[in-house]
């Protein structure tokens, strides 16, 4: 069991900017994200979009912000747990008790809900029965490429690794990509890659297809696709995997007992704290009177939150308000002064 | 002010006035429309305030801009008449403009 003063769910912006202000009033944290990388909605949705609305920052993409975020966070000792989603918060006598998908657990006086809009998740294909076939014949990312050898795969999608894979599968596999239009928006390079393989024979492409049904008793067996015009095929498949990016999940989050108000959570505008104590919600997953879903905003709930985790966390010690120009035990955690 | 007619999966029909300027996907949310989530808030960044636009508006609406058909790949459903609903901006010329909600948004 890991016992740390705050527990941050979400390691966007305003996730990793709570974790500055904890550890800034001396609190140690941990962060914990169902991505495999730093960032949340400004890394995942847009890496190379401007943002022009961050105080004193007068344009930045989303991945320029994550990694002056990082660069802010670097005096600081932060464990990230990456690809980790919490599924279970329950309270023990004292402190809250955090599971997480690969069953880590964490206790806690103090979590701090960054969640942006929930979990990412792969978005799946539409078709119902895929489920029945979900991680046997129906995948939504690759883990292991070699079971692929030999088999027919079919590969839906139109972007980056849709694209990608048909190429690396069509080296030991017979691959059909189908994708809803004729325009792919992955890498030049690759769409161009994958043409030619198309012209040698090493990738069936169907464009303006869509997936209407899959078949097989126990194991897949084939596939039916349809296109535009109402044209159907039947399709052999052993394999199908889906590329249609993530959505954004509210996931386990709603089993916490906390008041919700459609997808956010609601809190108090002076610790953020929502109705159970010691959870906090900070960001764009929270919501009260006024609240503007803006970075800056989470800027501002995190840190309030994280003054509030300080009187549960030290509650024989008197939290007193410092500034990092003058007060030397700030510039000592800064690293800025012996 | 111009009147759009939002049609749920459930052939549920709110006709809402919305203000020039707004866009569809906000029209629907601030009038608890159900079933436009706008996850990402107008950005074109998540497709899931994603509708179909009846065959008479489809081509009256100013054309997609680029972005739009790649995020559509990634709507739930996707059609010849799919748009993102957030990329829509309603003026009088879309006065009487009917759009359908898709059963999911992902």
């Amino acid at each position: 069991m890991i016992k740390t003063d705050a527990l941050i769910i979400g390691a966007g912006p305003t996730g990793l900017f709570t974790a500055h202000q904890l550890k800034l009033i001396g609190l140690n944290c941990e962060i914990v994200d169902n991505l495999d990388k730093i960032g949340g909605q400004c890394i995942e949705l847009y890496p190379d979009k401007p943002i022009y609305d961050i105080p004193a920052v007068p344009e930045c993409t989303g991945e320029e912000l994550t990694k002056n975020l990082i660069n802010q966070l670097k005096p600081f000792d932060i464990k990230f747990h990456l690809s980790e989603r919490v599924e279970e918060v329950k309270k023990d006598d004292v402190n809250w008790i955090v599971k997480t998908s690969n069953g880590k657990i964490f206790s806690t006086p103090n979590v701090i809900i960054a969640g942006g809009v929930g979990s990412f998740e792969p978005r799946k294909f539409p078709v119902k029965e895929c489920e029945k076939f979900e991680n046997k014949s129906v995948f939504y990312s690759v883990n292991d490429k070699k079971i692929f050898e030999g088999k027919t795969v079919a590969i839906f999608g139109g972007g980056d690794s849709a694209l990608d894979w048909a190429v690396e599968l069509s080296k030991n596999s017979k691959v059909n990509l189908i994708h809803r239009r004729e325009e792919f928006r992955g890498a030049q390079a690759t769409v161009n890659k994958v043409h030619a393989l198309v012209k040698e024979g090493k990738i069936n492409l169907f464009t303006k297809y869509q997936m209407t049904s899959v078949k097989g008793n126990g194991l897949l067996e084939s596939i039916d696709i349809k296109n535009d015009d109402e044209e159907k095929k039947n399709i052999k498949a052993d394999y199908v995997l889906g590329f249609f990016g993530l959505i954004m999940q509210l996931g386990p989050i709603a089993n916490w007992g906390l008041n919700l108000n459609k997808k956010t959570i609601e809190v108090d505008t002076e610790k953020f704290e929502t109705n159970q104590k010691g959870i906090y919600a900070v960001g764009d997953i929270c919501s009260y009177p006024g609240k503007l879903r803006l970075i800056l905003s989470g800027f501002h709930e995190g840190a309030l939150a994280a003054r509030a985790c300080f009187k549960l966390a030290r509650p024989n010690e008197k939290y007193r308000f410092e500034f990092t120009t003058t007060s030397s035990s700030l510039l000592k955690r800064l690293g800025k002064k012996e | 002010m111009p009147k759009i007619t939002y049609i749920t999966s459930e052939n549920e029909t709110h006709t809402i006035d919305v203000d020039n300027g707004l866009t569809v996907m906000e029209g629907a949310v601030q009038n608890n429309i159900p079933g436009i989530d706008a996850d990402c808030g107008g950005g074109m960044a998540c497709a899931t305030c994603h509708v179909y636009v009846t065959e008479d508006w489809f081509d009256k609406l100013p054309k997609k801009e680029d972005g739009e058909e790649d995020m559509l790949d990634m709507a739930y459903e996707p059609k010849k008449n799919s748009r993102l609903s957030c990329q829509i901006v309603v003026s009088d010329e879309l006065d009487g403009l009917k759009v359908n909600i898709p059963s999911k948004q992902g």
